[in-house]
């Protein structure tokens, strides 16, 4: 893939989430309440617009990928951290929560150990490391969002997204955390 | 012919003929059920069909709160089915996102009169001025259609019901939402048992979701459910209590050609019809009607592109909402037919045996009363011809959800936002 098409669609991807965002949180005030259906969809088209984000991150290389960092952090970052893009994937993965094997497209992890020192990479952190805390204002909700968590059914626990989801290795945990966000009401 | 009705400012929701043809119900967001009745055949015409006319009106469901989630309920009606008729009155079930009503629709046309004890008017009688006795008798009255309300069917469905359906057997009947089935007795409103459970243990896993749910014509034991995922589940109840493991799972591997960031999007199912005679069954997707032959899961035996040229525009349609439009598809009386509505008022029909496809518009600027409707045409390539109209001039706020037809004769019911159209076949 050229660095054209590949930032070409990098643009797509990440203007495919924002809309995605949006129309999440307009359907939290929607008439009739929290459709599933809809959610289900809207996430799905979420997580593959990260997918598709993250391997044309890969192709367009490590010099590209700077410029671009902090973009995606702003428009995600006014909704929930949870939600926000990752950054560079790690070389090597923390044992994450939830991600265990690498996707076949990132060879060239080794060439991101770079750009990851300067910025964090959420996902990958190390479970104790991981915090729910909202730090410092960039990455805060803004007001007028309920800060409550998921509401839960009678007999549902709470626990982390299960080990070994395979698809995508690393975006799956923040797919598997927006969708609980994502059906709160039920 | 054309016979136009409008609904005042509501949106129809729903569109559906009785077992003869002879009613036409359809529901709207404001929660009314309105009744469209056939009108005889006139003795001086006896070609053209009766006209379709407005025969009752009332309120089948009204606004909810649920105050333990906090959640508005709207009173729009998704879904119509009728019963089959077994004396005078009409029954159909009307549901709203949360409340199944079995509304009983009487005619009376005459009513007692010559009471002893009270006048015409209601008012007793002074006792001392009854002299006489005499049998009240009926007499003629102007006709009433009375719609009351005879079951009603509530707190059965955590998720949004978007499917009824009525068991060949009249006794029985399913209703659907997102991820449950339950089976409810038409006499029993406060029991119903669940047949199918998709929700998995921990809602972070959720996959797909319940899109429809139907009974098969014929066989009592026998429902499909379709997914958000593109596959349809036969089920038998005669296997066990719970459906859960279907007896038949239909679905066609994807086109990796055709994978976008939209593709899981454009596959899930919208609606799923048996055909009358029971083989086969109907799917709608996004883009297209595919028709299933009961006896073969690996793929359909018929796909139809409804508007093929909308691929390339799906992040505009995504942006715009118009990808989450749910299109309905029906059947004509001898499954050789079958019909789906689309964008800019245009519906579109399938000739299975004839394999050709038809493109028509149903607007007020366009069709006059008894006029014969012209075929539209959508140029994709670059050129437009005359009378053709280019993807980008269609309106997509004009869209075509639901479409009924006649069950014995080529009658067709189409709506668009707020209107209804009411199409017949020209005879000569």
């Amino acid at each position: 893939m050229s660095a054209t098409t590949a930032m070409e669609v990098n643009a797509e991807a990440r203007r495919i989430l924002a809309v995605s965002i949006s129309k999440l949180y307009a359907s939290r005030t929607q008439r009739g309440g929290l459709r599933l259906h809809r959610s289900l969809l809207l996430s799905m088209v979420m997580r593959s617009a990260r997918d598709i984000y993250h391997s044309s991150r890969e192709c367009e290389g490590p010099s590209d990928a700077q410029p671009t960092q902090e973009e995606p952090m702003d428009t995600s970052s006014s909704l929930e951290e949870q939600t926000g893009l990752p950054e560079p994937v790690q070389p090597e993965p923390q044992p994450a929560l939830n991600s265990t094997e690498l996707p076949p497209e990132e060879p060239d992890s080794a060439e991101e150990d770079s750009d990851s020192e300067i910025t964090e990479d959420k996902e990958n952190l190390s479970p104790r490391r991981q915090s729910r805390k909202r730090r410092g204002k960039v990455s805060a909700a803004p007001d007028f969002l309920p800060s409550k968590r998921a509401r839960l059914e009678p007999g549902e626990e709470r626990y982390a997204a299960p080990l070994g989801s395979c698809r995508a290795g690393a975006g799956e945990s923040l797919t598997a955390l927006s969708l609980n966000r994502v059906i709160p009401a039920f | 012919m054309i016979a136009k009705f409008s609904h005042a400012a509501d949106i129809i929701s729903t569109v559906e003929f009785n077992h003869s043809g002879e009613l036409l119900a359809t529901g709207d967001k404001g929660g009314r059920v309105v009744i469209f009745q056939q009108e005889p055949e006139s003795k001086s015409q006896p070609q053209c069909r009766g006209e379709y006319n407005v025969y009752s009106t009332f309120q089948s469901h009204e606004p909810e709160f649920d105050y333990l989630k906090s959640l508005e309920i709207e009173e729009k009606i998704n879904k119509i089915r009728w019963l089959p008729q077994k004396n005078a009155a009409q029954f159909l079930l009307s549901t709203n996102d949360k409340t199944i009503k079995l509304w009983k629709i009487s005619e009376r046309d005459k009513r007692p009169e010559g009471y002893n004890l009270k006048e015409e008017d209601g008012r007793y009688r002074d006792f001392n001025t009854v002299t006489t006795l005499r049998v009240p008798v009926f007499r003629p009255m102007d006709l009433m259609v009375e719609a009351s309300p005879r079951r009603v069917f509530a707190n059965a469905h955590t998720y949004h019901i978007n499917s009824i359906s009525v068991n060949s057997d009249c006794e029985t009947y399913l209703s659907a939402d997102d991820l449950r089935i339950n089976l409810w007795n038409l006499e029993i409103t406060d029991r119903s048992f669940n047949i199918v459970d998709i929700k998995p243990a921990n809602m972070e896993e959720l996959t797909e979701v319940i899109t429809a749910a139907e009974f098969h014509p014929n066989q009592c034991n026998t429902f499909v459910y379709s997914s958000s995922k593109g596959t349809i589940r036969l089920c038998d109840m005669r296997a066990s209590a719970l459906c859960d493991k279907h007896a038949k799972m239909f679905e066609e591997p994807e086109d990796p050609n055709n994978r976008s960031f939209f593709s899981e999007i454009i596959s899930s199912i919208s609606d799923v019809k048996f055909s009358h005679s029971g083989r086969y069954m109907m799917t709608r997707d996004y883009l297209s009607v595919k028709i299933w032959d009961l006896n073969m899961e690996s793929r359909p035996v018929e796909t139809y592109q409804v508007h093929e040229y909308l691929r390339s525009k799906l992040c505009s349609l995504y942006e715009n909402d118009c990808i989450f439009d749910k299109f309905e598809c029906c059947w004509n009386g001898n499954d050789s037919v079958v019909m789906t509505g689309s964008y800019n008022n245009f519906f579109r029909m399938f000739d299975r045996g004839y394999r050709q496809d038809v493109t028509l518009e149903a607007s007020r600027e366009n069709s006059k009363p008894r006029s014969v409707l012209k075929p539209r045409k959508v140029s994709t390539g670059g050129k437009r011809k005359k009378d053709e109209i280019s993807v980008d001039s269609l309106d997509f706020n004009k869209k075509i959800l639901h479409t009924a037809w006649h069950p014995l004769d080529n009658i067709i019911a189409v709506a668009t936002t707020n209107n209804l159209y009411i199409f017949q076949e020209k005879l000569n």
